[in-house]
């Protein structure tokens, strides 16, 4: 399993692979019931701490994207669709309000902002 | 979840130097990197949990029992590798094996054999014609050739090249997919460290400056930098403030509480790295 981390991400290295490993399972490349990786042996893989593995392991938990059952390991949970397409919403939106905050540092007007947002639109849709 | 090693307050004196109120918990199936400067007492720690020589005062608890009492069972179970591996230079690795396998209840010489063989180590090499990274290797494969549960290493990475260190990084990971296993190991090359510790342990002049969970202290801990003529704004919630002619530098612990009392609209706030955190700690200020 590959999961992208950078030392240059200002990100803390578990928030990196959670949200790595949340992403393969909102995009379904891990689905529900797929086994995951020890958290020794992921550490051991992305050459981390195991704390740093296991504290990622837990986040997912809390989202209720995996389950982990003693002895067996982590596997991906069965969520339903609906609330994975609202998750996957509520991260355009995070990434929409980014943008939009960034155009506003720039002196960027909220009528060109319409505009540019139409014409991309237009382009990519 | 028990502790691997428990060391307690610890005091040992020399004539010029000062071991003082050593605390040290590492818990069973993680690593904990040992980091200060040269002189810093990190050897003469590990020899105090080697019972090499005698503490004046204090406890060390290895496997939860005390590493003076049991000795014997203990460092049966204990892999340690000292920075300059002592070795007869005339023998072969192969014989080196044998030799030391016999002071081992538990030691297994197919374990060994593998071992070398993964290290690209011939038993019929001579032992002062090995490279130094291969001394190395060959130590650590004695060290892992009798079953340990706690590895002990001495800056075992000092002196070796990159392709080597990270050899040695991915052999420690391996030893602890054992939940029952933990490795104590100090170095003052704190890249190898802040990989893949759990656990970072600073001394500073004999005495311990934290003994933390690694994350919380990359996470929270940031290094900010300014112009020098500002200091004075800053200076007193810094720590290890280093002053140059034109600018400041300085750890902060909480980096939030920090914002809400300063405005850092002109200061430089980076994630800090072990190194920033060795160079201001443990440094005097000029």
């Amino acid at each position: 399993m590959f999961i992208p981390i950078s030392n240059n991400d200002p990100r803390p290295l578990y928030e990196q692979i959670f949200e790595g490993i949340k992403n393969k399972i909102l995009t379904g490349e891990l689905a529900p019931g797929d086994a995951l990786p020890s958290i020794r042996q992921l550490a051991q893989d992305l050459k981390t701490s195991v704390i740093t593995t296991k504290r990622a392991y837990f986040e997912l938990e809390q989202q209720k994207l995996i389950v982990t059952r003693p002895g067996k390991g982590s596997f991906v949970a069965d969520y339903d669709a609906d609330k994975i397409a609202s998750m996957q919403r509520a991260e355009i939106e995070q990434q929409m309000r980014k943008t939009i905050t960034e155009a506003k540092k720039n002196g960027v007007l909220k009528k060109e902002l319409e505009e540019m947002f139409r014409k991309i639109l237009e382009e990519e849709y | 979840m028990g502790n691997i090693l428990e060391v307690i307050n610890l005091n040992k004196r020399f004539n010029s130097f000062a071991l003082s109120d050593i605390n040290i918990t590492l818990p069973k199936g993680y690593i904990m990197g040992f980091i200060g400067a040269n002189g810093a007492g990190k050897t003469t720690t590990i020899k105090l949990i080697m019972n090499m020589i005698r503490r004046d005062s204090g406890k060390i608890n290895i496997f939860g029992k005390d590493n003076i009492k049991y000795e014997i069972p203990i460092k049966n179970k204990i892999g340690y590798v000292h920075e300059q591996p002592i070795f007869y230079d005339d023998l072969t690795v192969g014989w080196t094996g044998n030799f030391a396998g016999k002071f081992y209840s538990d030691w297994d010489d197919e374990r060994f054999n593998e071992l070398l063989e993964k290290f690209c180590i011939k038993k019929s090499q001579i032992v002062k014609q090995l490279s130094k990274g291969t001394k190395m290797k060959t130590a650590l494969a004695l060290a892992l050739s009798h079953k340990p549960e706690l590895l002990i290493l001495d800056e075992p990475t000092s002196g070796l090249d990159p392709v080597i260190r990270d050899e040695l990084l991915d052999i420690l990971m391996e030893f602890i997919q054992n939940e029952e296993h933990g490795v104590f190991f100090s170095s003052h090359i704190t890249s190898d460290i802040e990989k893949i510790a759990d656990y970072i342990t600073l001394i500073n002049e004999g005495r311990i400056i934290f003994s933390e969970e690694k994350d919380k202290i990359l996470n929270s801990w940031k290094l900010v930098k300014g112009d020098v003529r500002k200091i004075e704004e800053y200076k007193d919630d810094l720590m290890g403030i280093k002053i140059s002619r034109t600018g400041f530098s300085g750890i902060v612990e909480d980096i939030e509480s920090f914002k809400s009392r300063h405005d850092v609209s002109s200061l430089v706030i980076d994630k800090t790295t072990l190194d920033d955190i060795l160079i201001h700690l443990t440094k005097k200020e000029n």
